[in-house]
């Protein structure tokens, strides 16, 4: 009987708390949007992955590594062939392509493609027979990126090394590669049987190689990988089937929609401080009804369950709102994310998605609202009787603890169902619960500390305004809490992508180097630097690079190093990994020594053996420390050498940085690539330069720093893009709950207005105890909200992407600002009324 | 019908006990119309709060109608009081958000009455109280004896057994205020219920059947008037 009450009386009081927390349920409405758009998103990136798996790998078998395939692997490989399975290879390696027309050149991608690939889904060309006369001749087909930055078009040929080829067609779609790639190196697809024309395979290039196989059946393909999968690993060869493109397309896509997903839902919990703020409020209201309500015979629980049923109705409408929001924000997400995504994605609306997002934002508009709602139960009856019966002071009890129990509870699972990873929702989930309590504190502190130290000297509007910071009914606490945390987030965001660009800002020094030379032969140093002299470049800064594989430590081979589970555990990629070493006679400036000693004071090694510098963390993944004997394969080349010193180094800095630095004696024999940093400022001379190092030197390639931090920026803007979408939800989310919080107390504050207007106060005087009261609360909320976000932008960038950190203080000091002016903004605006109309005609809007 | 044994109650005010009733001891027969009379803060509204079961006693018992309220739970006490009691308050106490229609049909909803019964009995009420063509207003669209009229269909509504009113015409005018009372008695004798009253007015005082007079929380004279 009493639930049937309940619902009935919610429903009549419905019409009232519609008015009074309505505007709060929009909070929850983009809450709910960003969580629906994104995770029935992933639904449709997952669906695509699926149905377009084996097209993304374009083959059943990928087989790579960065050298050529050892005569074991390319055994089984050409056997596989020659048994009737379909096999195609591709060569790719950085190099630069150059117009013999116009002159210009750029750094590219080159392909090299023998065979059919690829075997499933298809290269999209503009011609589109294009890619199918690819192999007729000395033909090319380029990313628009190409033609466009070359000056060139379809017809006109493009040199590559020491061969010309000409362009036939444009790739318009190819799945598997990303598009922002391109910004970085953009591909050149020639066939495979011109590559050796390029002169470009020299020692040292950077070259992969890969092997594409279509074996269709699937157990037939398992057996070739158990038969074979051995000889791979042994011969450091790596290789990817469809199954497992799948799953790590699948597991990086789910956890980066993960994580916007978590972006989204700060919204969501945004609007639950707003619920639970605007509920606080709703029930003061109600005190009377509800004691009434007890006379009449309505028990503790009924009333509760009434106004709870309210909350969450309106929670309903909101996620109802919020979902049909959601699926047309979902379709804005291709254009957002696309560039992210290695293959076309159609939208399509995920049901789980939906009731996922329904039932969130129901359970949190009512969870946010039961703290409040427990105090519904404790308003006596007596209360119709006495209208002064004084408050009840508030104490813990066993609801209030069950209440603020399930609300922790909840934000802690909804924060792990939406994490990537279990630790990071607990960090999430931590970090939006601590936020949100050290504003709420900062509101208790504001408030009591204006009552204890009020400015009773100031002129009477300030301290009108002072002190309807503490007055009843005042919201301090959620204008804090709302604005700090938009604050916060745009703060913290901004703070982290600023810390990420950071290394790769050019210093605009004049010593430091704008270009990036590689892949300079050994012989060809002279001629190189003898090119830069003649362009007015300063003298290069030479750096040898040499290739190389671990093959033991301490005469223990790195097989059997491997194979042994009871020593230290050392991770696979340090010891398989493919090294690039250099050696010198002195520290470079990012770097330190912190033990032993460089080999220009060291006295020789007792063993006899070449000395080497390790770097402090790669000693710590491999066990080793000075003393250690470690042994290095260099294109088969045995050489041992003893650790003598260990290094900091700061990564942090856009330099060339190794893990291991020779004596010069220990590499003389071999022969290393050059890479080399100049600077050359005029940007005319700087083409001029390319265009002649390209001609003389078509092997050594050349980045151009400046365009290199332009790529690079666009693909972290490309990458934040996505955060900064979802964020904008959450940032609109807390502007809500800002006007609400203001709205809410609009009452109060116009019946105070228009008394004081009846006692004589002029329109301007109310304007300043506004914007007083205003003005207090945004500078507090703002310096609280920047305060925070540098903590936790230095907690990301230190720890999580391990940089320096660096506070910028000016675009601070603006959002700071922006941030007090728009509270300020939102204050006036909602005082209009009073400020505006005549006194009767706002006691009558009132009273009705 | 109403009896209450050594009834006491002392609130804190301030950090200080402050004793407001003491030691009272009443019996209320089943029909009779009481009115409860005395200065302001002799304990008035306390000692109606108590024999209602709105709040514990610090000492003492009240029986209604045969029930220990001190035995009961708060929720008990609620159910109680849907069952057998009306209320009538100074302010009306209306629920703002609600028509009159739906003020009176709260107590019945309580109650779990369904269905045409409910209408029925809520018609009947309003006509009673003659506001049967106001019964979608909402209180602010209602003058103050309206909204007391409404208040009083809402207080029968549950059939109870005792009325308890608190000052019901203090919000009123005086002719008003006459419209009211001579409506509550009309309503006490249709439905037989024992009424209990606070009040300030000697003349509202005087048509009650017996009158007690509290002071410092004590009742210091219990006088019956000729029968009405």
């Amino acid at each position: 009987m009493s639930l049937r009450f309940a619902l009935r009386h919610a429903r009549r009081e419905g019409r009232s708390s519609v008015r009074r927390i309505g505007l709060y349920m929009g909070a929850i409405t983009l809450g709910v949007a960003a969580l629906v758009a994104i995770n029935s998103f992933r639904g449709n990136i997952v669906e695509a992955i699926r149905s377009e798996s084996r097209a993304l790998l374009g083959a059943d078998l990928e087989v790579h590594s960065s050298r050529r395939f050892p005569d074991p692997v390319q055994g089984i490989l050409d056997s596989a062939a020659a048994a009737g399975v379909p096999r195609s290879t591709v060569t790719s390696l950085p190099s630069m392509a150059r117009s013999p027309v116009t002159e210009m050149s750029r750094l590219v991608h080159l392909r090299a493609i023998e065979g059919d690939f690829p075997y499933y889904g298809e290269i999209g060309t503009d011609p589109t027979d294009a890619w199918g006369r690819l192999q007729e001749g000395r033909h090319a087909v380029v990313e628009a990126t190409v033609t466009a930055q070359l000056d060139i078009a379809v017809g006109d040929s493009v040199t590559v090394g020491e061969a010309a080829f000409q362009i036939i067609g444009i790739i318009t779609s190819s799945p598997g590669e990303v598009s922002f790639q391109s910004a970085v190196g953009p591909r050149i697809y020639i066939p495979a049987a011109y590559l050796e024309e390029t002169g470009l395979i020299q020692f040292g290039s950077l070259v992969r190689y890969q092997t594409y196989l279509q074996i269709e059946d699937n157990p037939t393909l398992q057996d070739f990988l158990n038969r074979y999968n051995s000889v791979f690993e042994d011969n450091q060869v790596g290789y990817n089937t469809v199954a497992e493109q799948v799953e790590n397309l699948t597991e990086a896509f789910e956890n980066m929609t993960r994580f916007l997903g978590l972006v989204g839902l700060t919204a969501l919990l945004l609007g639950g401080v707003g619920v639970a703020s605007a509920v606080h409020v709703y029930t003061k209201e109600k005190l009377n009804t509800v004691a009434v309500l007890r006379c009449l015979g309505a028990t503790q629980r009924t009333v509760f369950t009434a106004y709870l049923v309210q909350a969450a109705a309106l929670g309903f409408l909101g996620a109802a709102a919020g979902v049909i929001l959601g699926l047309a924000v979902q379709r804005t997400l291709p254009n957002v994310l696309g560039d992210l995504l290695p293959m076309e994605v159609s939208v399509a609306v995920d049901w789980l998605a939906v009731v996922a997002g329904l039932v969130i934002g129901v359970w949190v508009a009512s969870v946010f609202a039961l703290l409040p709602l427990v105090s519904v139960r404790d308003i006596p009856p007596l209360r119709a009787l006495r209208r002064e019966l004084e408050e009840v002071p508030r104490r813990f009890t066993v609801s209030r603890g069950v209440a603020g129990g399930a609300l922790l509870a909840s934000v802690l699972v909804i924060s792990l169902w939406q994490a990537p990873l279990p630790a990071l929702g607990w960090v999430y989930a931590g970090g939006i619960v601590g936020t949100v309590v050290l504003l709420w504190v900062t509101a208790r502190l504001l408030m009591r500390m204006t009552r204890r130290h009020f400015p009773k000297r100031a002129r009477y509007v300030i301290r009108q305004g002072v002190a309807n910071l503490f007055r009843p009914q005042n919201q301090t606490a959620a204008v804090i809490i709302a604005l700090g945390f938009g604050t916060f987030l745009i703060a913290t965001i901004y703070l982290v992508q600023r810390n990420i660009l950071e290394p790769f800002t050019i210093d605009s020094g004049a010593e430091a180097p704008n270009l990036f030379l590689f892949d300079i032969q050994h012989d060809q140093q002279e001629g190189v630097a003898d090119l830069l002299r003649e362009h007015g470049a300063p003298p290069l800064q030479l750096t040898p690079l040499i290739p190389a594989r671990l093959s033991a430590i301490n005469g223990r081979p790195v097989d059997e190093i491997l194979a042994d589970s009871s020593g230290p555990v050392i991770p696979r990629w340090a010891l398989r990994r493919e090294y690039r070493h250099t050696y010198r006679d002195t520290l470079a400036p990012t770097e330190e020594l912190i033990a032993g000693e460089w080999w220009d004071t060291a006295a020789p090694t007792t063993s006899g053996l070449p000395q080497v510098s390790i770097e402090q963390d790669i000693a710590d993944e491999l066990h080793v420390g000075i003393g250690d004997r470690v042994t290095w394969d260099f294109q088969g080349i045995p050489v041992e050498v003893e650790i003598s010193s260990v290094r900091r180094v700061n990564w942090a800095r856009f330099e060339l940085n190794f893990f291991f630095v020779f004596e010069p004696r220990a590499l003389a024999a071999a022969p290393p690539t050059i890479i080399a940093f100049t600077r050359i400022d005029d940007m005319q001379q700087r083409a001029n330069f390319q265009r002649d190092l390209v001609r003389q030197y078509p092997n050594v390639s050349v980045a151009d720093l400046a365009l290199l931090q332009e790529a690079l920026e666009s693909v972290l803007d490309k990458v934040t893009l996505g955060v900064r979408f979802m964020a904008l939800f959450s940032i609109a989310s807390g502007i809500i709950v800002l006007f609400g919080a203001i709205a809410t107390s609009r009452f109060h504050r116009i019946r105070e207005g228009v008394l004081l207007k009846t006692l004589g106060a002029t329109r301007k005087q109310i304007g300043h105890i506004l914007l007083t009261e205003y003005l207090t609360l945004g500078t507090l909320a703002g310096l609280t909200g920047i305060l925070l976000a540098g903590l936790s932008a230095w907690g990301l960038v230190r720890f999580m992407f391990e940089l320096d950190f660096h506070l910028p203080s000016a675009p601070l000091a603006a959002l700071w600002l922006g941030v007090a002016v728009l509270t300020a903004g939102i204050g006036l605006l909602n005082g209009r009324d009073v400020l505006k109309k005549p006194p009767l005609a706002v006691i009558r809007e009132i009273a009705e | 019908m109403i009896e209450a044994i050594g009834l006491g109650q002392t609130y804190s005010s301030g950090g200080r006990p402050l004793t407001v009733l003491k030691d009272i001891n009443l019996t209320v027969e089943a029909g009779g119309f009481l009115a409860i009379v005395g200065p302001s803060g002799s304990g008035k509204t306390t000692l109606l709060g108590l024999l209602a079961g709105l709040d514990e006693a610090s000492s003492g018992t009240v029986f209604v109608d045969g029930v220990n309220l001190a035995g009961l739970t708060e929720d008990e006490r609620s159910e109680f009081r849907a069952g057998n009691v009306g209320f009538v308050f100074q302010t009306f106490q209306l629920i703002p958000t609600l028509t009159a229609r739906e003020n009176v049909l709260v107590p019945l909803e309580l109650l779990g009455v369904n269905g045409n019964a409910l209408e029925e009995r809520m018609v009947e009420l309003l006509s009673h109280v003659g506001l049967a063509d106001r019964l979608d207003h909402y209180p602010a669209q209602l003058s103050g004896g309206e909204q007391q009229r409404v208040a009083l269909a809402r207080a029968f509504a549950n059939r109870p057994k005792i009325l308890f009113a608190d000052e019901p015409t203090g919000n009123l005018d005086v002719d008003t205020g006459h419209k009211i009372i001579d409506l509550m008695v009309e309503l006490n004798r249709d439905f037989e219920t024992t009424l209990v009253l606070v009040t300030h007015d000697p003349e509202l005082a005087s048509r009650a059947n017996r009158v007690i007079r509290l002071s410092g929380g004590q009742i210091i004279s219990d006088t019956r008037n000729g029968d009405k």
